[in-house]
């Protein structure tokens, strides 16, 4: 049997570039520079290591976006993931983070899946909630935040290293797992690896694919509004001086006028 | 009076403060119902009516212990039928996340997480949440179904009110479907430090600090100042501290009253995990580090120098 995996990964604003919101309160993709997370290189590169590990295995990418977010698919398969799913939809625009967890849940369910792969969180939104969000709608179980994945006799099993203990847990499959920015170095595509990504596979769905109904998603369909978006005030600059010797008395001085000490 | 349920992260019965700074946001939304759960969970009842719980739903299944994440969102569906909250929120941790995520999808109700205030609104409560780096304010409400919110650490002050506190067990159907399970688990060792996202003072240390055994200055002064230990990325990967310290976008985030950097360049990555600190200090050899642009004092040398002679400076003044 074919162990199917499923890598979701997100097309974000380059975090290095001017981020911003549109005039309807919705995060600015338009004209903005944008890349595979970072945090979804990591999904990949554990997806790969687990079909390597398996001998058996199809690692599908799926993301859901605009046009340009077909660059974050082809970056996954010129990693080595062996096929795309690319949702675009005018439909899917504004969703919140409940619908575009049902768009992608249905993506995931009709691409077929054993084992699904999420990073830990977008780096645009950081909410970090989509594969729970995915778990629940898909009925399986989840285990995440792992720093190591493996895949055994049907089960999923990972490390996860949290503040009071590091645990080992697992869950039988089907089911959802993320994984942090801890789990390993995501591998470079290679020169043969991106001549290959072109004669990949990658299929666009919008939808009407999915049977999912657009009033359930996008602006329409949010189950929460955003009310208004105020950029932070710049900081006032501070003090700066250069340490001749007394700079940690001078630093405490400081201190203790704010009455830290 | 409308009810809002609390979930409260509780360890044998010992309450942390970001569940009790969470009872005083309840207050603003209504009278606050603490749903507790785990072994020793009834040993909470007592502070959590100290801090304005007017019920505290108590379950001490076996549950909890055993599976992650859907026993708690079991009890706490099972809580929203006995309550009918005007709103659910929950201490924002990594498994808070999911249950809120997992429990939003259950009742049909929109969902917003890492909250760092919470005010009542005539549409519902109004949620306030920092995002691009804390670069923008965003002010949301949920227009579906009860909502359902996780909250920061330090979004709020803890406020000692007596009420009723009045324990009710929980009567939980365990049937949410599979969930992960623990196979075997390893303590950290206790630092004795406070926890990163809660503590007052938070002191990290960056690539500047060279190696693991530079991080002696950064805890000294830590200690100094009563402080958590935090470290930037750079330091992580390195393995010069663990990753359970690290501050930044794929770290923990925090927001305490003072920040001090030492050693840290400031990338925004690591801003995204502390420009929210009301005071920020830095050391740092370079002057053109970018983070003397957020800082309200700072220092342009060696961290080896200045740091030994500020933790002296402190506890020559305590002493």
């Amino acid at each position: 049997m074919t162990l199917k995996i499923v890598v979701c990964v997100k097309y974000v604003p380059d975090a290095s570039g001017e981020w911003g919101f549109s005039g309807d309160l919705t995060v600015d993709r338009v004209g903005v520079d944008g890349l595979l997370s970072e945090l979804d290189e990591y999904a990949v590169e554990q997806a790969l290591r687990v079909a390597e590990a398996s001998g058996d295995a199809e690692v599908t990418v799926v993301t859901v976006g605009p046009d340009d977010a077909r660059d974050a698919v082809r970056k996954a398969l010129s990693m080595g993931a062996d096929r795309g799913v690319h949702v675009e939809d005018g439909g899917v625009e504004g969703s919140d983070v409940m619908g575009t967890s049902l768009v992608l849940a249905a993506a995931v369910g009709k691409a077929g899946f054993d084992l699904v792969v999420c990073g830990m969180a977008s780096t645009d939104g950081v909410a970090g909630v989509v594969p729970a969000l995915l778990a629940e709608r898909l009925g399986v179980a989840q285990v995440s935040l792992l720093s190591e994945v493996s895949v055994r006799d049907g089960v999923v099993r990972g490390r996860r290293d949290g503040d009071a203990a590091s645990e080992v847990l697992e869950a039988g499959l089907p089911a959802v797992v993320s994984v942090t920015d801890q789990s390993g170095e995501a591998r470079y595509p290679s020169f043969k690896g991106i001549m290959a990504a072109k004669k990949k596979p990658v299929e666009s769905w919008d939808l009407d694919d999915l049977g999912v109904d657009a009033g359930s998603v996008g602006s329409a369909g949010a189950w929460t509004v955003v009310e208004s978006v105020t950029e932070r005030p710049a900081r006032v600059a501070g003090t700066v001086v250069t340490d001749e010797g007394d700079g940690g008395l001078r630093l405490a001085e400081f201190l203790a006028g704010q009455k830290f000490i | 009076m409308a009810q809002v349920l609390v979930f409260v992260d509780q360890v044998d019965g010992v309450v942390r403060k970001p569940s009790l700074e969470l009872l005083a946001v309840a207050r603003r939304l209504g009278e606050p119902v603490a749903v507790v759960v785990g072994a020793g969970a009834g040993g909470a009842a007592g502070v959590l009516g100290g801090h304005g719980a007017v019920r505290v739903l108590v379950s001490e299944a076996s549950e909890f212990a055993e599976l992650l994440v859907v026993p708690k969102v079991d009890a706490l569906e099972a809580a929203v039928g006995v309550v009918s909250p005007v709103a659910v929120l929950l201490p924002s941790s990594g498994e808070n996340k999911e249950v809120a995520a997992r429990l939003a999808v259950r009742l049909g109700s929109g969902v917003l997480v890492d909250a760092v205030d919470v005010v009542a609104g005539e549409g519902g409560p109004v949620v306030v949440q920092s995002v691009f780096a804390a670069g923008f304010s965003v002010r949301s409400r949920v227009s579906r179904g009860v909502p359902v919110v996780t909250v920061k650490p330090n979004a709020a002050a803890v406020e000692e009110v007596a009420a009723a506190g009045a324990v009710e067990e929980l009567a939980v159907v365990f049937g949410g479907g599979p969930a992960a399970r623990v196979v075997s688990r390893e303590a950290r060792a206790v630092s004795g430090r406070p926890e990163l996202t809660e503590a007052a003072v938070v002191v990290s240390g960056g690539r500047g600090v060279g190696g693991a055994e530079g991080f002696g200055v950064v805890e000294a002064l830590a200690d100094a100042l009563g402080g958590a230990v935090g470290a930037s990325r750079a330091a992580v990967d390195a393995g010069w501290y663990p990753h359970a310290g690290q501050v930044g976008q794929t770290g923990k985030s925090v927001s305490p009253q003072l920040y001090v950097a030492n050693g840290i360049s400031g990338a925004i990555q690591h801003r995204a995990g502390m420009q929210t600190s009301k005071t920020i200090v830095a050391v740092n050899k370079d002057a053109e580090a970018p983070i003397f642009d957020l800082v309200d004092f700072g220092v342009v040398g060696d961290l080896f120098k200045v740091l030994p002679q500020l933790t002296d400076e402190i506890n020559h003044r305590k002493n």
